[in-house]
């Protein structure tokens, strides 16, 4: 690698591109594209909807892969009403609308898709999620891309308890203000919370970046503040003005947290072990 | 895993609650389909006291060799028992073979009548009070809410609960909502687990406080009573218990005009919230909000340590 001087030189786009972690260095070729060989062949511009209310969580899901089989590259829900699990495994790409709420485990195990919810979400939001965008326009719930690996996941409202708990990668945006134990063992990835965050902020993280705009209500084991580079504030403002959304007093005054480091003891033995080397 | 649930109307209206909550707690059945609870409170009348009891559990009623013969026995004692003591009695419902509803006036010492009439092997004391009616037995809300006639209850407030037991027997003993005795029209639901239980417990009892079951939630009835007793006001007494209490819980609580949520410090467990000008509406999940107003509502989550009162 040459002097790194640009984010994208640090491989920060193509991490959301493909899903790789901000660790390597890569850029994401047309072969590999990370689409699976059963995608189905879907064009943006064939649009479906349908109205969900009436229907079953798995009548639902099906309904959505049917309309994909058959090409439809954006499809409209209407009604689903708080369901739960909706819209799950989708590894395809595909423009998904929400228009209303879901309820728990929404859009989780996705790769690829953008997902639009027009309401809220219920607990563990986009779980999983290898690649692609969901924004949610209002609240959500806790466990908010609980070990999500990749993609955009976007909250414009507030989200509860232990957001991004195991992040393995991706990038997951708060409008508000965000629980308790949030980032809780985080391992990769960027968190980007615009409002306040609740006790233990980065608990336990091994790794990765959370930049708040709020007050921090106390932060976790080995959860430190370090300085806030350009290159820091440049990624900030492309991944907002992306979304729409603004930093509350200006990019300028957030706050970026990494890990400490303190806790890694990978390499260390324990007692009984080094007796066995000496 | 449990679902609660919980509703109040504001300024004073009221609505046909006993619907509403069979709704709520049906949406939530997949959290726990061991038995269902409702505590619902009516507008009530002057003076009138309306007393819930039971005389047998479900389990003994399948299998016991002479019970339906004890369960008349049994009510015929209550029925001794209350004239004894001087209460009133001006109406008396079955509402099944083992479980009563009656209405009596009494102007003397209430606890210790309870006492009296709890001392009655078998009988267990579900509610007292002017507005509150407690209802809990086996089965899902739609079973419960059937056999109960529940179905057109017209009143201000009600809170509910379907039950995974996992701390203790599936019984109508250990089934939610508790009501806090002796304390008229205080009753609580809980979905979580207590880790300080028997400490607790053990003090409680001390001095002098009256557990029916094995249950870790009835602690939570019990601590918010205990706090009642000593003159605290109720969401004093919640903010307290956020400490006092160990473990994961999003609890709820209702008393004859007030409707309290309390969540612990880890936020471990969920509750949705629903709050408009008339209306307030909690539930472990949207759906269950969502099966009384289909249309698109604004919901949050309330965050860990949060305790927060609604008046009727």
């Amino acid at each position: 690698m040459g002097s790194v001087t640009t984010s994208h030189d640090m491989g920060l786009h193509e991490e959301q591109l493909a899903g790789r972690t901000q660790q390597m260095y890569f850029s994401a070729t047309e072969e590999e594209n990370f689409t699976y060989p059963w995608a189905y062949e879907v064009d943006y511009a064939n649009s479906a909807e349908f109205d969900a209310a009436d229907l079953s969580i798995p009548e639902i899901n099906l309904r959505i892969r049917e309309l994909m089989q058959s090409g439809h590259g954006t499809i409209t829900v209407k009604n689903p009403r708080a369901k739960h699990s909706l819209g799950v495994g989708i590894l395809n790409r595909l423009n998904l609308n929400f228009e209303g709420s879901l309820g728990y485990f929404g859009c989780g195990l996705i790769d690829g898709p953008n997902v639009r919810i027009s309401g809220r979400v219920g607990w563990s939001c986009a779980e999983n999620m290898m690649a692609g965008t969901v924004v949610i326009e209002k609240n959500a719930g806790s466990l908010f891309g609980a070990a999500i690996r990749g993609g955009d996941l976007v909250c414009k409202g507030q989200a509860g308890a232990r957001v991004g708990i195991d992040q393995k990668g991706g990038t997951i945006i708060v409008g508000d203000s965000v629980g308790a134990f949030t980032g809780f063992m985080m391992q990769r990835g960027r968190m980007i919370i615009l409002g306040d965050a609740g006790d233990n902020l980065g608990d336990s993280m091994y790794d990765g970046t959370i930049y708040v705009a709020g007050k921090i209500a106390s932060l976790g084991v080995d959860c430190v503040e370090t300085e806030l580079t350009d290159l820091d504030k440049k990624y900030l403002k492309g991944k907002l003005d992306l979304y729409g959304m603004e930093a509350p007093n200006g990019i300028d005054s957030m706050v970026k947290l990494t890990s400490g480091k303190q806790l890694w003891n990978y390499d260390n033995l324990e007692p009984t072990e080094k007796k066995l080397v000496l | 895993m449990c679902g609660i649930a919980g509703l109040i109307w504001k300024g004073g209206v009221t609505s046909d609650i006993g619907s509403e909550m069979t709704q709520m707690l049906q949406a939530l059945k997949h959290r726990g389909p061991d038995s269902t609870g409702f505590a619902l409170y009516g507008k009530g009348e002057e003076g009138v006291h309306i007393l819930r009891f039971k005389v047998a559990e479900q389990e003994e009623m399948r299998t016991g060799f002479d019970i339906h013969k004890q369960v008349i026995e049994r009510k015929a004692a209550v029925d001794t028992r209350l004239e004894e003591m001087g209460a009133d009695v001006t109406a008396r419902e079955d509402a099944t073979e083992y479980a009563f509803r009656y209405h009596f006036k009494f102007g003397g010492d209430l606890t210790r009548l309870i006492d009296f009439i709890e001392d009655l092997e078998g009988v267990e004391i579900l509610s007292v009070g002017k507005g509150l009616e407690l209802i809990k037995d086996l089965g899902d809300a739609a079973i419960v809410s059937d056999q109960y006639g529940l179905n057109g209850f017209v009143g201000t407030h009600a809170i509910g609960h379907t039950r995974m037991a996992t701390e203790s027997d599936v019984d109508i003993r250990s089934a939610h909502p508790y009501w806090a005795y002796p304390f008229n029209d205080v009753s609580v639901v809980h979905n979580g687990q207590l880790t300080n239980y028997w400490t607790k417990r053990r003090d409680l009892e001390r001095r002098g406080h009256r557990f029916m079951s094995n249950c870790d939630s009835e602690l939570i009835a019990v601590y918010i009573a205990d706090r009642i007793d000593q003159g605290e006001e109720l969401e004093a007494a919640m903010t307290r218990s956020i400490d006092a209490l160990d473990g994961v819980f999003t609890y709820l609580v209702a008393t004859g005009n007030q409707l309290g949520m309390a969540k612990d410090v880890m936020g471990a467990k969920p509750m949705v919230l629903y709050e408009s000008d008339e209306f307030v509406g909690l539930a472990s999940e949207e759906v269950a909000i969502r099966s009384i107003f289909p249309r698109e509502i604004d919901t949050w989550d309330p965050y860990q340590g949060e305790v927060k009162v609604w008046a009727a």
